[in-house]
């Protein structure tokens, strides 16, 4: 190689993502990330209790709007996720490789699950209501009907060794139900999830939907535990002993806890548990009109 | 020290005489104005300091509805809530007035039921303060028999941008004799500058003296009506006014940023520069208040994250 052709490296900074906005973090810190084979990749942004603090509030603010879009409408930002996720494909199977020890085949496989998965929970917007909503028989004249409504601004601790497949496996459920999501990306391997943020940027994502910080889940987790902004806290990722400390912080302003469970194979069929786990239900009691001298007004 | 305006007996004599007196006064240095303001806001204030801070920010509000829509019931609850600002812990302080239009003066002074907070008028055709002095005057008066202990007028604008300064020093000399009650004691003066229509920090400079020399109690940055409210510079301009004027006619002005402060940075930052600019004296809510409504909420958030350690939430203040 010629020497003019040389070119100095272009190290990308990581940096997090949010309320649409890519931040680094507060403090200023950063921690270094490395490979499978303990080689350095970046360093990523050590995120503090404020970064979180800024989250929450940025979730809180987005949680209007993204509640009150139509489901089918957030089914298509969903797919539109998929499809930008698709053309840096080359971008994520790299990383996840790296982040992960895999071959590029497998990599390549992770990913590909991973959009699959943005898909399929793009179908579930707009029917989720009617499989744990519908119509409920009551001994009275009324009409009786039960609907999900999204929980609110929820916390995710991302699960620490599927670092992408497993971190939309999470996010996923939370925002396709209307919720906005803060969350904590695998501590070890937190750069699919950084770059995460870049593709929900472009993807008609309203900022502040989803909020992805790198750093220690045990700093930032109990701050976000106990705040009293946020609605829910999915522990995917957390130890038993951290998800225990959490779990007991959650408890003050009674937030909804999804307890972590052992996932196997990320790429298995994900069920809608993870969805209902985030879901309120609010019921309308509505009149049929009087009843007629049949007995019957329908 | 001098503690009378014989000094500036002269000033106010003719038209010509003000406006020589009024620019000769030392022009403003923008740049450095606003990089002393920027300088100051960066001071941390943290754990002890910044619960002291808080508090006194609290006592410092002036709870503020001036919409065409308040109900006598807003301004009940507004009352309620200057009483009690957080009713889950009693030890949080009251603030220091409810500020409303002249006609819910009354049912304010009610709502309150003799509290230790203060009822705040706007008067004087608020905000624009388009309208004949008699009107102005009436205005004052009425809100005065209502029962306001505080009355925030605004200055005819149009006329000192023309400047027509006696014009101006002479409607707020009007107004302050209009708000002597029967009895001989009198509602403290706010004078309101609309800072945002001033245009000029020369022109801020100039608005403030001659407020001052009127007999204005307090001086106040805007009416909250306009795009540009209290910023941390030309709230650090009227406190240098008042700093020099104490210190030539040993008479103490109160200063009101109002308008556009909501969070407890922001309030913490203008805590900071009175501090820094005429200290301690003016750290009671005798001296300095804020201009304010959802301000309070934000404070009241802060002081339950420091007093339980855990971050609050909108969900537990009140929706106003």
């Amino acid at each position: 190689m010629s020497e003019s052709s040389v070119r100095l490296n272009v190290f990308k900074t990581y940096k997090l993502y949010v309320g649409g906005k890519f931040p680094r973090s507060e403090s200023g810190r950063v921690y270094e990330v490395s490979d499978s084979k303990g080689k350095w990749l970046a360093n990523a942004p050590l995120s503090s209790r404020k970064d979180a603090r800024d989250a929450v509030v940025a979730a809180r603010k987005a949680f209007g709007g993204w509640a009150g879009t139509t489901a089918y409408n957030r089914g298509q930002i969903l797919y539109r996720i998929a499809e930008m996720l698709e053309g840096r494909r080359e971008q994520f199977v790299r990383e996840v490789g790296e982040a992960e020890g895999l071959s590029k085949s497998k990599a390549g496989a992770v990913v590909d699950a991973a959009i699959d998965r943005w898909v399929w929970y793009a179908g579930w917007t707009d029917k989720i209501g009617q499989v744990v909503g519908g119509a409920n028989p009551v001994a009275g004249p009324f009409f009786n009907l039960s609907t999900p409504e999204p929980t609110g601004v929820v916390t995710v601790v991302a699960p620490q060794d599927s670092s992408f497949l497993g971190l939309v496996s999470v996010i996923a459920p939370v925002i396709a139900t209307g919720n906005t999501a803060v969350v904590i990306a695998s501590e070890k391997a937190p750069l699919p999830a950084l770059s995460l943020g870049e593709v929900l940027a472009t993807s008609d994502l309203p900022g502040g939907v989803v909020n992805i910080l790198s750093g220690k889940a045990a700093e930032m987790g109990p701050h976000l535990a106990a705040h009293q902004d946020v609605n829910a806290i999915d522990l995917a990722g957390a130890d038993a002993a951290l998800a225990k400390e959490l779990e007991v912080a959650a408890a003050d302003n009674l937030k909804r806890v999804l307890r972590p469970q052992p996932v196997d194979d990320w790429t298995a069929d994900p069920g809608t548990h993870r969805m209902t786990a985030f879901l309120e239900t609010k019921t309308v009691w509505h009149p049929t009109g009087s009843l007629g001298a049949s007995g019957s007004s329908y | 020290m001098p503690t009378t305006l014989t000094a500036f007996a002269d000033v106010t004599t003719s038209d010509s005489a003000l406006r020589r007196f009024l620019h000769g006064l030392p022009g403003v240095d923008a740049v450095g104005l606003e990089a002393r303001a920027a300088a100051l806001g960066t001071r941390s204030i943290k754990t002890t300091a910044k619960a002291y801070a808080i508090d006194l920010a609290i006592s410092m509000i002036d709870l503020t509805t001036l919409e065409g829509a308040d109900t006598p019931g807003k301004v009940r609850a507004l009352a309620a809530k200057a009483v009690h600002p957080d009713p889950t812990d009693r030890t949080t302080p009251m603030t220091a007035a409810v500020c409303v239009y002249p006609d819910m003066v009354a049912t304010a002074k009610a709502a309150l039921n003799g509290a230790d907070v203060k009822v705040a008028s706007v008067a004087t055709a608020f905000p624009a303060g388009r309208a004949a002095l008699p009107v102005k005057l009436a205005d004052t008066r009425d809100a005065v028999a209502a029962g306001a202990d505080e009355i925030d007028m605004v200055i005819d604008r149009g006329a000192f941008l023309a400047g027509r300064y006696l014009e101006t020093y002479e409607l707020i000399k009007a107004v302050k004799e209009a708000c002597v009650r029967e009895d001989g004691t009198a509602a403290r003066l706010k004078v309101i500058f609309e800072t945002g229509e001033l245009s000029t920090y020369d022109n801020i400079r100039r608005a403030s003296w001659i407020g001052m020399l009127a007999g204005a109690d307090f001086i106040k940055t805007s009416t909250g009506k306009v795009g540009v409210n209290a910023t941390p510079a030309n709230t650090l301009l009227m406190l240098e006014a008042v700093r020099d004027f104490k210190a030539q006619t040993g008479i103490q002005i109160g200063v009101k940023p109002a308008g556009g402060i909501r969070t407890t940075k922001d309030a913490i930052k203008f805590l900071v520069l009175v501090n820094e600019t005429v200290g301690e004296d003016w750290l009671t809510n005798e001296w300095f208040r804020f201009g304010a409504s959802s301000l309070l909420n934000d404070l009241l958030m802060q002081r339950q994250k420091l007093s339980t350690g855990r971050y609050s939430g909108p969900d537990y203040v009140t929706v106003d």
